[in-house]
């Protein structure tokens, strides 16, 4: 072996350093895809949390596009979004759907009435069969319903002001939702 | 308290490795200083299992204002997972990286009396220096004593359930294990670089701990295969997944570097070729380390996707690969040394071995990276599957075989080539048998017989020369070590070849009651109960398999469970085990009217596969008992003690 030859491992490991690095800068930009993206929003027959004698299915979500936003109030990142979703629903006329996962009815009024509520409707999921139904990680998930009730895109953890002024609003907006302040940047608190 | 105290451990254990390798690079040779890097290893292993224990009381105690125990376990769970979830997660896995690290550290500094002190306290300041880089990546981007206080969960939201499993239990300390036991060849190979210095005991030494941490490192993959096998339900027990991959790379350079330290050791050549196999080894462990924790490539076995933590790893791999690499490429030039052998020698084979070895390493790395650099160039997404690997692996598993055949009968330097006559006579034999086999194969494939006769070949010519040194009684730990390990490839080799070709899959539908025939046994479907475990609910089929006569009645039950606090949905198999063949079912979905989608696998000589990776690890560590390192030590402390007392 010759000197200069020494120096090939040197070489290849650089170029799979910087394969590496391309690769990660790809990998940050990657979201969590969905088996849903793009598809139709699974049927469900959901009861409401404060009327259990009335249901909720997907028929009733058609024509408009709607967010459905799953909480439960042992969740603390639930908490941390609330406030950004009460600006939501205060801001803008889009149907606000909250899917209460694997929670206590009792507990989830209670939390509703303390913190205000930002829903249109809550359905009770207290087993959880609407959230394997929607392929649900954890809690806060949410998800943007086009008119026709297809899956346009999903948020995995919490609706922070940086994802609602980067990746929601702006789809919102395309979808022809009415933001009725002069600033889409709500939450730059 | 206890979780901030933890913290604070692992706080420490970092200042120590700090002091350790400071001590290490700057004072080798002055004896305080020597007796001071020692006790500071003490100290890194003693603070990090009080981090380590700290984070095991918060889960035991079900701690859920501490954010990893909330995330990863709940009240639930039974108490064997909640200890061994301390490790399902990124943060805690990693403190269990740390733990282990310190614990090879340790057992460096207890065997250390065989070679100069200042060479051993070089050592110990690259191994805490890499012990640094582990401890501040824990503290500073993954730190598991986080606390969410005010906003304390009023329970956790459990281990994930795949995770749930005596296989995750003991996967993970054996990979690591084995990943981080790499790092003493590497920091040895460091110092011997440093120094100038390498030499048949150099080499000796080194062979000792590789061979430690080769095994591990084939126990931790061998179970994490069996692992995938039996509770990801899909049947197969290995996937090329990128995971999966990063860790057969460092199986595959430290492979390598076994053999070709022995070169080193007993013909003193190949020096700085092991040198860079040693340097390679721990890098690609660094590197599956980055492949699995930066989210690079998503997969199954990725915990969490955090850019902080990409970047981190990777400079920490530019500093460590990239530093130890330009050393090499600026030292390895003094321990060039030109020995001449034959091509029907140890040597040769050995070298044959590496080649392959090598050209293996680069076909996984070229399968795992070729998917990112495509997206990088294309913006597309490609997956290299199976067949990519297959395409190489085949013949390059052939060829191994070929070479080891020749094995047992060759000397060092040269062989005379009477002595290959025994060799042919054997691969008469297996020729005869592979034929055989090939006309008993359905579908019949002459690679499979291939594959069956050179192992066959194998086992004849390693069995004979066993024999042949038994009766003249020379047969010393080194030989039943390699005979032992080169046996389980064998049969590794069989068991992939025949289960990869002549399993039989059927997915079909089954109503209660109904039959099918598997592979010549009936399958009978009983029908669905509801059965409840500690933390989830299941629906368990029933099926009972039985000869065409009815007879020998064996009932299979697996499961598809519902866990209760994540609402996740886990299929487990049912498996009969046996030497020579799996029957496995897996239940999918529920049809209507009572039937469901079940899965039935006929797999034979299944896990060949994995006894004979076992084999292979267990050749490897009884190779270290070999009588030659004994008596190292022992002359070693002989001149100890005689310097003590002139």
């Amino acid at each position: 072996m010759s000197r200069a030859s020494l120096y090939i491992p040197l070489g290849v490991f650089v170029l799979i350093l910087g394969l590496g690095y391309v690769g990660f800068d790809l990998g940050a930009r990657n979201e969590l895809p969905s088996a849903l993206i793009d598809k139709p929003f699974p049927e469900f027959q959901a009861r409401l949390l404060d009327a259990p004698d009335q249901t909720l299915s997907r028929e009733d979500l058609l024509g408009r596009p709607a967010l459905v936003n799953v909480w439960a109030t042992w969740c603390p990142t639930c908490l941390s979004e609330h406030a950004q979703l009460m600006q939501i629903s205060a801001a803008t006329d889009v149907v606000i759907v909250g899917v209460n996962y694997k929670d206590r009815p009792d507990k989830a009024k209670q939390w509703l009435a303390q913190y205000g509520n930002p829903y249109d409707w809550v359905l009770d999921d207290r087993d959880g069969l609407l959230g394997i139904e929607m392929g649900v990680y954890g809690a806060p998930e949410t998800f943007l319903l086009n008119a026709k009730g297809e899956v346009v895109y999903k948020r995995v953890g919490d609706i922070n002001p940086r994802i609602w002024r980067d990746e929601l609003a702006p789809r919102l907006r395309q979808l022809g939702i009415v933001m009725t302040m002069d600033n889409t940047d709500t939450g730059a608190d | 308290m206890i979780p901030e105290l933890g913290n604070f451990a692992l706080t420490l254990a970092g200042v120590l490795a700090l002091g350790a390798g400071g001590v290490g690079l700057v004072a080798p040779r002055d004896e305080v200083m020597q007796r001071a890097a020692q006790s500071m290893v003490l100290g890194q292993w003693s603070f990090s299992f009080l981090a380590f224990a700290a984070l095991t009381y918060a889960f035991v105690l079900d701690d859920f204002s501490v954010a990893y125990v909330a995330n990863h376990s709940n009240s639930l769970l039974p108490w064997i997972y909640k200890v061994s979830a301390v490790w399902g997660g990124h943060e805690g896995s990693f403190l269990l990286w740390i733990l282990i690290m310190g614990t090879w550290m340790l057992a460096f500094c207890l065997r250390s009396g065989q070679y100069p002190q200042h060479f051993t306290t070089r050592a110990i300041g690259v191994l805490s220096l890499l012990n640094l880089g582990f401890i501040c990546f824990a503290l500073f981007t993954s730190n598991p004593f986080l606390r969410l206080i005010p906003l304390t969960p009023a329970d956790g939201a459990d281990l994930n359930p795949l995770l749930q499993d005596f296989g995750l239990i003991v996967h993970p300390p054996l990979l690591y294990a084995g990943y981080v036991g790499l790092a003493i060849p590497f920091a040895l190979a460091v110092v011997a670089l440093l120094e100038g210095r390498i030499d048949a005991t150099w080499a000796r030494w080194t062979r000792t701990w590789t061979n430690m941490a080769w095994a591990f490192l084939t126990c931790g993959i061998t179970l994490g295969s069996w692992w995938a096998y039996y509770e990801l339900g899909w049947g197969g027990w290995w996937f090329w997944d990128p995971v999966e991959n990063a860790s057969f790379m460092p199986w595959l350079a430290a492979t390598a570097l076994v053999h070709s330290l022995s070169v080193t050791e007993n013909r003193g050549t190949f020096k700085s070729w092991t040198l860079l196999l040693a340097i390679t080894a721990f890098s690609f462990s660094l590197l599956g380390a980055f492949i699995v924790r930066s989210g690079v490539l998503t997969s199954v076995h990725s915990f969490a996707v955090d850019p902080e933590r990409g970047m981190y790893i990777l400079i920490f791999l530019a500093l460590v690969v990239g530093g130890s690499l330009t050393l090499y490429a600026l030292r390895a030039s003094q321990t060039q040394v030109k020995v001449s052998y034959g091509v029907l020698s140890r040597e040769f084979f050995m070298l044959i071995n590496n080649v392959i070895m090598v050209v293996s390493l680069a076909v996984v790395l070229w399968g795992t990276l070729a998917p990112i650099g495509y997206e990088a160039i294309s913006g597309g997404r490609i997956s290299i599957g199976t067949p990519f690997f297959n395409a190489f692996f085949v013949p390059l598993g052939l060829l191994l075989l070929c070479a080891l055949a020749f094995l047992p009968v060759l000397n060092w330097k040269r062989t005379k080539t009477q002595v290959l006559n025994s060799v042919y006579q054997a691969m008469a034999i297996a020729a005869v048998i592979g034929v055989l086999v090939w006309f008993a194969l359905d579908p019949a494939t002459i690679l499979v017989a291939a594959a069956v006769a050179l192992a066959l070949w194998v086992v004849i010519t390693h069995l004979k020369q066993l024999v042949f040194r038994a009766l003249r009684g020379s047969l010393p730990a080194a030989f039943i070590g390699m005979t032992l390990a080169h046996l389980g490839f064998a049969m590794g080799t069989v068991g992939i070849a025949i289960t990869a070709t002549q399993s039989v899959e059927s997915d079909v539908r089954m109503s209660p009651q109904s039959q099918v025939e598997l592979a010549g046994q009936q399958v009978t479907f009983t029908g669905v109960t509801n059965v409840k475990g500690p933390n989830y609910e299941a629906q368990q089929g029933i099926f009972i398999l039985t000869d065409p006569d009815g007879r020998n009645a064996f009932e299979l039950r697996p499961e598809k469970r519902r866990y209760l606090a994540g609402g996740n949905v886990m299929t487990e198999a049912g498996i009969n085990p046996g030497f020579f063949a799996d029957t496995y079912i897996s239940l999918g979905e529920p049809l209507e009217g009572g039937a469901w989608a079940v899965r039935l696998h006929y797999k034979p000589l299944v896990r060949w596969v994995w006894i004979g990776a076992l084999l292979m690890a267990l050749g490897g560590v009884i190779a270290v008992f070999d009588k030659r390192y004994a008596r190292q030590r022992r002359r070693v402390a002989a001149t100890q003690g005689s310097a003590a007392t002139a």
